[in-house]
């Protein structure tokens, strides 16, 4: 935990304050309580006063042939959370939304109908009336029954905080077509064991109908066709065809995989974590395959039926439910994903950020962060997605930039400049510098089809919308091209959405209509990062430009960050450019803030004037500002303290100091060079941002907890001092009391000041009722110990006593604490009983970051070349012991008895660093022959 | 200490104050060992330790086990099983320089009357005897002739092949004790009361048999004999039940020095009550001997006694340097003493020369304010008396060891890595000077960082 978010809250409180929306008039609010939702634990900043339900949920709808757009539930399943909340009216404003809404059937010049393998579209919606904003997620499902064979659906992540909608697009986007793919593939599944049913029906009509046809032949002499007869050969026929349309479906069906297989040999991971998510037993690398042939072990059972060979469609019929679309495995699967990302999303827009930049960097600190953080498993879990996402972003990102590489200062850009985003910026966007733009777009358009005609369609959509009294605005659109619509006929109606037209349409909509739903963006394209939305928009547009090669450029960058792209390993030449090309385009977005101005001086002048209308600098300068303290920071650790002035250069350098396989990675050069930098930055920003929930919601109470109760023990007890920098320095904390749950729980609040020895637990025994032995010591720096009253307890005690030099013990019963003299300074700063920090959850954060800096501290100490080994081989240990005081004193400004804890830091740090060497299990005990003190309140 | 814990009151009763023992507190700034590693392998009484190099050492015990350590890190080499009952008594079989073989052979006899040679690189056996009548309790080398002598109830003579050369006819039915080797081919044995010069004649021109002759039987002690070390090329001393130390010329085998007052009780001693409990045998008993040039230290019941040489006299002691018998001592390079004892503690003495105005000897520091006073106070006592005793150096605790729950059996000093305890506690604990083992750690993570490539900055 490197900050607390409520701090990053309050720090940000004038921004919010300039927030125009969401402030109501005093009059009004003195009727009202405050936080009408303070009850459930909302934050007080939380924008939800506006909505009308609770907090952030999940929808899913479905735009229904009989009914239209329908919500078909919701996650969490609970009334209370989306409360009074309209859901059939936002199903309708969700479904009413998705662009490519490509329709299957007969398109003309084919004969057979056609399945279009969508790609799912990704838009992002507000709804300022209703106080909801949300994250869609258009998704078609294959339904024999259905009309066109498909059924769209959407899943919507609504929330009352557009900006947390905004800033974790990419997480969002990720989760869902996480849980989408798994849809998809049950459905898929599903859908060929339709088919197979259909058309062993068929294959069974056909037969029937033949014989019966035979028969008739036989039985009519006559030499002419009865009426019943050539009716029976027209249904003949009509079965005829019908099997082969379905049989041609079934090879589409089939068909998918082999094509997503191109996609999906780039991300093996992935395409493990479905087989995982589908919990599949095959061992092929195809999910479909297998399915495929489960299909054929166990259709055998099915018994064929007579249909009638005009599939009517019925509409009195009953549509299959989401379960039947897909297998019930998936579909339960999904549903676990849906819930993941809710619990993942949960909570305020700040904690998220802050959770993720905390993480972030703390995987940076990966050589110290063993000694107090404790979501291990957390750290596993993002390295194992890091091993199973690297599909996308291995294609777009430069090879030369690591995964490992810091996703802070995008993060941060948001945080800072992104505040004002939509509506303070883009909506005085003038609208001749728009139009000039689009033209300058309409000019560089090197696409064969006429521009005019896409505006056209566009246009048509918006007056549809306008004319409906509450527009339907769209920001923008990147791509929705369809799989198949390149080389298809339908090409025209979703190709030609250039993205710079759309977007520069839109906003001179923008000022028409200011309350309506806001179609914020449709982005199917993962790579493109929210920033676009930022201020930064002429840029955007204008990066955009700088393709060498307009819209062919477009679709090559698109068609690079979706692997199951059909069309792109046809192009040769596929693999490189897009990486270039995002690279760059990454660079453009970046270019007002970092200075960098890599695109071709033509469209300076443009980039320029986006830069006027911009956001207030204010918020850049911030940016830029935070940014160089960062790079200071992580770059040159030392170089804030002028004492190591002295000291060679090359001993204090960064990726020296940073000292590991890993970290080594991240070379100077890394941080040095901006332009690398950014790009990597921006282009890998999808799935660097670990997406995983720093712990789950037992641990965070946990946390909140026991940092409670450690609060209530340093307001309690005036020797919390000296009993804290025991357990800092590695002399165990002995915690004696007759009640086992006052003992506990002590001792689970004091854990929190325990450093670990490794990536396991930490040295913590909560509860000991027999004698303790010198092995306890070694292997336990915090024990709970039952005192007995018994004779039995005096053995306890006797070793207790015998053993007082390894230990320091807190005697609960009598409030006394014996242990050694503590006149540091860095404990009272980490535990001041006078502190103002009232929550648990707040204070287990300060100390965190208080640790994290004593971490850095003797990282420092521990990897500082000259303080360890002599300069020269006459210097005497002694020399080299008062050159480490001196460094532990001057240098770090540590105070009498804190050299201790940084000494004990070090050696595990050592020791941890070293462990792959064979080595024992425990460290060995360190202690000190220090006289003890009795302390009593 | 004990009293606040109980959570009683503030009487000046506790537990500590009847032991005279001298104390030293918790602040120990001389004690250099401020780490510890904890070595478990065992599951019995652990009795010997036995260094094999620099940096290995072979623990054995009544579990019939051996283990191989490596005393920098910790770590179990090798763990030898074969023995079926506990060992009593292993030693190392170096290797000649001429010899091809480097392997170092670790010889181990127990208590299943057998004796194992080992390989002490590998975990192979390389032989098994078994023609024993009785348990072997002492194994000695004579290096010079290449051959290993064991003792029993008999003395037999074994070559590296592990041929027998030759043996004693039966001596006694409790055995040899102690087996030392001295000039002129010579070897005196413990038995009982009794010290018995065999002497050992190798093959020659004339026969080419190997025999062992009784030369002479000594017969001066009281009472059995416990102790039994060379102290020079000269001189061997012994020590006996009842306290007697005899220092012997090791070649015409007569009686240098006999010194037996150890349990005499000083006139200044005899209102304490303690004196009684000295007059017991075993409080006198001499457990453990180790030299030096100048001076026998003798562990004689729970005290300590330098004996010197030159003055043929006691010159510094501290009659109750543990709780209970001292099992094992050691003199350090540095002036130092160590010892361990059946109290499960180790404790750690400077030798010091006795100034004539020395002020009090004993630091009253904090201890006084937590209660602690009283006990210095009394533990003094001895020390004063023994400077009026004219005695011209005095042992200086500078530290214990307080890790074993149960009695230390002996310990083994490493120049470069500290110290090694057994115990009875089944545990062998590893002491270690923290600061040197920070810096060794620091080498070793700097040494690592260049291997990986870490250290310097790419090019």
């Amino acid at each position: 935990m490197i900050s607390a978010p409520d701090v990053v809250a309050f720090t940000k409180e004038e921004e919010y304050e300039e927030e125009p929306y969401n402030e109501p008039a005093l009059p009004e609010e003195y009727s009202v309580p405050l936080f009408p939702f303070a009850s459930q634990g909302a934050n007080p900043w939380s924008k939800l006063s506006g909505a009308k339900f609770s907090r952030d949920f999940i929808l899913i709808s479905e735009f229904s042939e009989q009914v239209g757009p329908q919500p078909l539930l919701t996650i969490p399943n609970d009334t209370k959370v989306f409360g009074t909340f309209d859901l059939n009216y936002f199903s309708l404003r969700i479904m009413s939304v998705d662009y490519q809404a490509s329709f299957v059937g007969h398109p003309p010049g084919s004969a057979y109908p056609k399945l279009n393998f969508v790609e799912d579209s990704k838009v992002v919606l507000g709804d300022s009336k209703e106080g909801a904003f949300a994250y869609v997620h258009h998704l078609t499902l294959y339904d024999l029954e259905a009309r066109g064979f498909v059924r769209p659906f959407c899943m919507a992540y609504i929330s009352a905080d557009q900006h947390k909608i905004m800033q974790q697009f990419q997480e969002l986007s990720a989760e869902f077509s996480r849980a989408s793919e798994c849809l998809k593939t049950g459905n898929r599944k599903a859908f060929a064991g339709e088919l197979e049913k259909k058309l062993k029906d068929l294959d069974y009509t056909r037969t029937v109908l033949h014989t019966e046809t035979e028969i008739q032949k036989k039985a009519n002499d006559k030499g002419f066709y009865s009426s019943q007869a050539i009716e029976k050969a027209n249904e003949l026929a009509s079965v005829e065809k019908s099997i082969i349309e379905h049989q041609d479906l079934l090879k589409q069906i089939r068909s998918y995989p082999h094509r997503k297989l191109k996609g999906h040999d780039l991300c093996p991971g992935e395409m493990e974590h479905i087989q995982d998510q589908a919990s599949q037993a095959s061992t092929t690398s195809n999910p479909d395959e297998s399915a495929d042939t489960d299909l054929y072990t166990c259709r055998p059972a099915y018994t064929p039926k007579l249909i009638k060979a005009k599939s009517t469609k019925c509409f009195d019929k009953k549509l299959k439910t989401l379960e039947e679309l897909c297998d019930t495995e998936y579909f339960t699967q999904t549903l676990a994903q849906l819930s993941h990302i809710e619990h993942m999303f949960r909570g305020d827009l700040c904690y998220l950020l802050t959770s993720q930049i905390d993480r972030a960097l703390l995987k940076q600190q990966h050589i110290t962060n063993f000694l107090f953080e404790d979501f291990v498993e957390v750290d596993d879990r993002m390295v194992e997605k890091q091993e199973s996402i690297p599909s996308k972003p291995s294609q777009d990102r430069p090879p030369s930039s690591s995964l490992e590489e810091c996703p802070i200062p995008k993060v941060l850009i948001s945080v800072g400049s992104y505040k004002s985003s939509v509506e303070s910026v883009l909506i005085k966007m003038e609208q001749e510098l728009e139009d000039e733009e689009y033209k300058e777009v309409e000019v560089t358009e090197l696409s064969s089809f006429d521009p005019q005609e896409n505006l056209d369609y566009l246009d048509m959509d918006m007056k549809g919308s306008i004319s409906s009294g509450e527009s339907i605005e769209v920001l923008g659109t990147e791509k929705s091209t369809s799989v198949l619509s390149k080389s298809d006929s339908q090409a025209s109606l979703t190709v030609p959405l250039s993205p710079q037209v759309v977007r520069s349409k839109a906003v001179s909509h923008r000022t028409i209509s200011e309350d309506s739903i806001e179609v914020l963006s449709t982005c199917p394209s993962e790579a493109l990062i929210p920033d676009d939305f930022k201020a930064s928009y002429p840029s955007a547009i204008n990066e955009e430009e700088s393709y060498p090669d307009g819209n062919e450029g477009a679709i090559h960058f698109q068609a690079s960050i979706s692997p199951p792209e059909l069309g792109e390993t046809e192009e040769g030449s596929i693999e490189n450019t897009p990486s270039q090309i995002d690279s760059s385009c990454c660079i453009g977005k970046e270019s007002d803030g970092q200075l960098v101005l890599p695109s071709t001086p033509a469209h300076t002048h443009s980039d320029e004037d986006g830069v006027v209308s911009s956001p207030p600098q204010r918020h850049r300068q911030k940016d830029q500002g935070f940014r160089v303290d960062f790079s200071v920071e992580n770059a040159n650790p030392s170089s804030r303290d002028n004492s190591c002035e002295g000291f060679p250069t090359y001993e204090l350098d960064p990726s020296h100091l940073l000292a590991s396989r890993d970290i080594s990675k991240t070379s100077l050069d890394n941080y040095s060079d901006t332009t690398s930098y950014v790009s990597s930055v921006a282009s890998t920003s999808s799935d660097r941002i670990p997406s995983a929930y720093p712990a789950g919601l037992s641990s965070d109470r946990h946390k909140k907890r026991a940092g409670q109760n450690a609060l209530k023990f340093i307001r309690q007890y005036p020797f919390a001092h000296p009993a804290i920098y025991s357990l800092l320095s590695g002399r165990t904390l002995v915690v004696l009391g007759e009640d086992e749950a006052i003992v506990r729980k002590l001792v689970t609040a004091l854990a929190i000041f325990v450093p670990s020895y490794g990536c396991y637990a930490k040295p913590v025994k909560h509860w000991a009722s027999s004698p303790l032995h010198i092995m306890d010591f070694q292997k336990w720096k915090l024990i709970g110990l039952q005192r007995v009253a018994s004779p039995a307890g005096a053995g306890t005690l006797h070793a207790l006593s015998r053993y007082s030099r390894y230990t320091s013990i807190l005697d609960l019963d009598n409030k006394t604490l014996r242990c050694p003299l503590y006149r540091g300074t860095l404990v009272p700063r980490l535990a001041d009983h006078r502190t103002q920090i009232k929550r648990g959850s707040t204070y287990y954060l300060h100390v965190q970051s208080m640790l994290t800096q004593l971490c850095s501290k003797a990282f420092l100490y521990t990897f500082c070349h000259h303080l360890h080994l002599p300069t020269h081989d006459k210097e005497t240990e002694e020399l080299v012991a008062s050159r480490q005081m001196s460094f532990l004193k001057l240098t770090l400004g540590l105070v009498n008895e804190d050299v201790r804890v940084v000494q004990y830091l070090a050696e595990l740090l050592k020791l941890h660093y070293m462990q792959e060497s064979p080595g024992t299990s425990h460290p060995m005990l360190r202690f000190d022959y220090v006289p003890s003190f009795l302390y009593k309140i | 200490m004990l009293r606040w814990l109980i959570g009683g009151g503030r009487e000046p009763q506790g537990l500590a104050e009847k032991s005279p023992l001298q104390t030293i507190g918790e602040e120990q700034t001389q004690n250099p060992y401020t780490e510890l590693l904890v070595l478990k392998a065992h599951h019995d009484i652990v009795r010997f330790l036995v260094q094999l190099d620099d940096y290995r050492f072979a623990s054995a015990g009544d579990d019939g086990i051996v283990v191989v350590w490596n005393a920098q890190t910790g770590e179990k080499l090798l763990e030898l099983n074969g023995h079926t009952q506990k060992i009593t008594a292993i030693i190392t079989f170096p290797s000649l320089e001429s010899c091809e073989e480097k392997n170092q052979l670790i010889l181990t006899a127990s208590a299943d009357r057998t004796v194992i040679v080992w390989d002490g690189d590998t975990t192979r056996q390389v032989q098994r005897i078994s023609c024993f009548q009785s348990t072997v309790k002492c194994l000695t080398v004579l290096q010079r002739l290449d051959v290993w002598l064991s003792g029993g109830n008999d003395l037999c003579v074994w070559n590296r092949k592990l041929d027998l050369l030759c043996k004693t006819s039966h001596l006694s039915d409790t055995g040899i004790s102690a087996l030392v080797e001295i000039p002129k081919n010579c070897v005196v044995a413990a038995v009982g009361k009794e010290l018995i010069i065999f002497r050992l004649v190798a093959p020659t021109e004339g026969s080419l048999e190997w025999d062992i002759l009784e030369v002479k039987r000594l017969l001066d002690h009281q009472d059995n004999i416990l102790s039994l070390i060379n102290v020079n090329d000269l001189s061997f001393v012994t020590g006996s039940h009842i306290g007697e130390l005899i220092i012997w010329d090791a070649l015409d085998w007569t009686m240098q020095a006999y010194e037996r007052n150890f349990w005499d009780p000083s006139p200044q001693l005899d209102t304490q009550q303690e004196i009684k409990l000295c007059q017991k045998s075993n409080d006198i008993s001499i457990h453990h001997f180790t030299c030096d040039e100048e001076n026998v230290f003798a562990a004689v019941g729970r005290g300590l006694y330098v004996y010197s040489l030159q003055m043929k006299r006691v010159i510094a002691c501290q009659k109750t340097a543990h709780d209970s018998n001292v099992l094992h001592i050691a003199r350090l390079p540095n002036r130092q003493l160590i010892s361990c004892s059946e109290d499960g503690s180790v404790r750690i003495w400077e030798l010091r020369e006795k100034q004539q105005l020395a002020a009090e000897p004993v630091p009253t520091g904090f201890f006084n304010m937590w209660g602690f006073g009283r006990v210095n106070k009394q533990a003094s006592q001895p020390v004063k008396k023994q400077q009026e005793n004219a005695t011209s150096c005095s042992l200086e605790l500078i530290g214990d060891l307080i890790g074993h729950s149960s009695s230390v059996e002996m310990f083994l000093y490493f120049e470069d890595h500290g110290l090694v305890t057994c115990s009875a506690d089944h545990l062998i604990i590893l002491w270690k000077n923290g600061e040197r083992e920070s810096g060794l750690r620091s080498l070793r993570l700097f040494q690592k960082l260049e291997e990986n490539g870490d250290l310097y900055l790419a090019v």
